[in-house]
């Protein structure tokens, strides 16, 4: 992949996405499946983002993972690494029979991220660390007169956070517009539904001067054409509110009242697997 | 006048003030910009950073060469670290600068998990260590020595004078991991020659030999210490000084070395005395097998109120003549 021209594809094969959103939840359900419990529901509802993120808008080569000019993808919330894992297994990095481990001892697919893992950018987990990490990311690409971008997913929950704000700011104010947030609404954190509202969420970013889209997040032709506004360079960085639903693509997932942390016993991940799959031809 | 007539010895907190300076010794104005702005010349790869405290801890020397590669993160220590972080990963070597209050109690998390625990070449510098403001708690580093020598990994270098900031700067550039570098800012005084000066980070520094006592110090207490051996001299003490400015890593072979030599052992510190140096120094010669009385000067485990400088230090007995004390085995 010719890194330097920088330029991502014009257009999207959505089906081909699609399918890698949906090869990245079977990846998932088997990771899931060895320790019997993991933080699916979130894997799930991000699945589309990543899926457009690493097979369509990142400018990255699976072959030379430390490239100077490769795009970043930051994963703030590290407790979604099962989302990670399935990307970076689907691009090649890992091999399938891998994902088994998650969560295991000495495996590399840890339960929240670590960047010693082949593909990880830097350690999530600590809540509030993605975005402050993605503007001095920026700040150092820009001054080295680097056209690559930095992509950092971050959580309405961990928009509680103080120091996604500290970070919020000084985007606008250093008008970083190789950045783009991607902002996985949800509507969950630990103790169950936000506990602490954070609408109007848009609005908060566009008063911090960021430029805003607002969109289905598990919608691949939405993501895809919010991922193409925001390569315009107008001196401010971006913001893509994605609003998702956990534990999507699979309905007995996404109707469970607690989805923050999954747990089911044995047996119950090949209903799920058979579940995802039906989905999945329902909706082509 | 009624008011100054009832406190005629009256004096008036400095609060912020920049100079460091108490005795006659030369002084150097801002060491540590001098020697990062020398750095950004020799180094592409150097940035600056702070965090609304550009003019209060130094760096200004460096933005006016540099400002292109300056960042000012304005009140936001968190971000300041963090943004750190990121530049780090794409390949500079970022100096943070703020006050040593924000950059240990406020920014913690961001200085461990951001930073050490990537082993990220991130050097933070920071102001108003211990009792050097007497703007109060809120921004008196009492404790973050102790506060920082936990985070794995995060070399902590508390320097003595001009000459060594400058060296420090230097030797923190080129480690390879992140470093915490305590700062003594505008005229600072040069207690060492800088003539053939060499730094290690890790490595104490013997400035003197003596028997009846030693006193192993870090920071600003160490020019103190060296008056404070002349002093006793003078009445017939033989004293010694060792000076420790990383404590961390710690270098736990010269402190047993040293006091193995001496009768007794006093450690000096700008810092609450838990924590920091005198637990450092009494963990190392317990494990040593070194068993000397070890009297401990630096500051009590309490917030301290606003006041002037000079008074705050002697209240809490950390100028020359508490040592002297000390070393006469009065304190």
């Amino acid at each position: 992949m010719a890194l330097s021209t920088n330029h991502p594809p014009e257009t999207a094969d959505l089906a081909a996405l699609k399918a890698h959103a949906q090869a990245m939840r079977r990846h998932m359900l088997v990771m899931a499946r060895g320790p019997g419990q993991g933080y699916v529901g979130q894997g799930l509802g991000i699945a589309d983002t990543l899926a457009a993120i690493y097979f369509h808008e990142l400018r990255w080569d699976p072959a030379d993972l430390h490239a100077e000019d490769r795009d970043r993808f930051l994963l703030s919330t590290g407790h979604y690494s099962i989302a990670l894992w399935a990307a970076l297994a689907e691009a090649g990095i890992f091999a399938p029979e891998e994902l088994t481990s998650y969560g295991a001892d000495d495996s590399r697919l840890d339960m929240s991220t670590i960047d010693t893992t082949p593909g990880v950018e830097m350690i999530g987990g600590s809540l509030g660390h993605g975005l402050g990490q993605a503007i001095g990311m920026a700040l150092g690409l820009r001054t080295k007169g680097s056209t690559a971008r930095i992509f950092c997913e971050l959580s309405d929950g961990e928009m509680q956070e103080g120091s996604t704000w500290e970070a919020a700011m000084s985007g606008s104010h250093f008008g970083l517009d190789n950045l783009v947030a991607l902002i996985d609404c949800n509507g969950i954190q630990a103790d169950g539904a936000l506990v602490l509202d954070m609408e109007p969420v848009a609005d908060k970013w566009r008063a911090f001067g960021w430029a805003t889209q607002e969109i289905d997040g598990n919608d691949m032709a939405a993501v895809v054409e919010a991922l193409h506004r925001a390569r315009a360079r107008a001196g401010k960085p971006h913001a893509i509110v994605l609003r998702t639903k956990p534990g999507f693509g699979i309905p007995t997932l996404m109707a469970r009242e607690k989805a923050h942390f999954i747990r089911v016993d044995g047996g119950e991940w090949d209903q799920l697997m058979v579940e995802l799959e039906t989905e999945a031809a329902k909706h082509g | 006048m009624a008011e100054a007539a009832r406190h005629p010895e009256r004096v008036f907190t400095r609060a912020m003030g920049r100079d460091e300076a108490t005795g006659s010794r030369p002084t150097v104005d801002a060491p540590f910009g001098l020697a990062l702005a020398a750095l950004g010349a020799e180094r592409s790869d150097i940035v600056g950073l702070t965090a609304d405290l550009g003019k209060y801890t130094d760096i200004l020397p460096f933005r006016d060469a540099f400002p292109d590669r300056f960042f000012n993160m304005g009140m936001a220590e968190q971000n300041l670290i963090a943004a750190a972080a990121g530049l780090a990963r794409t390949g500079f070597t970022p100096f943070a600068t703020t006050y040593g209050v924000f950059a240990s109690r406020r920014a913690y998390d961001f200085v461990a998990i951001a930073c050490a625990h990537s082993n990220l070449p991130v050097k933070i510098v920071a102001g108003l260590p211990g009792l050097t403001t007497g703007y109060g708690g809120t921004h008196q580093a009492i404790e973050d020595t102790g506060l920082m020598r936990l985070i794995p990994g995060l070399a902590v270098i508390d320097p003595c004078d001009a000459t060594e900031i400058q060296a420090a700067t230097r030797a923190a550039a080129a480690h390879p991991g992140p470093v915490y570098m305590r700062l003594l800012r505008g005229k600072v005084p040069v207690v060492f020659e800088p003539e053939g000066f060499e730094f290690e980070i890790g490595k104490a520094r013997l400035v003197r030999e003596g028997g009846d006592v030693g006193f192993i110090s870090t920071g600003f207490m160490t020019e103190r210490a060296i008056d404070a051996a002349a002093a006793l001299e003078a009445k017939g003490i033989s004293a010694g000084v060792l000076h420790v400015p990383s404590l961390k890593p710690f270098d736990a072979e010269a402190a047993v070395d040293f006091a193995g030599k001496v009768k007794r052992v006093v450690t000096a510190e700008n810092h609450v005395v838990s924590g920091g140096l005198a637990s450092l120094v009494a963990e190392a010669l317990f494990e040593g097998g070194v068993s000397k009385r070890l009297t401990r000067i630096g500051l009590p485990d309490r917030y301290i109120e606003c006041g002037a400088v000079p008074t705050l230090q002697k209240r809490y007995r950390i100028t020359t003549e508490d040592l002297v004390a000390a070393g006469e085995g009065r304190a």
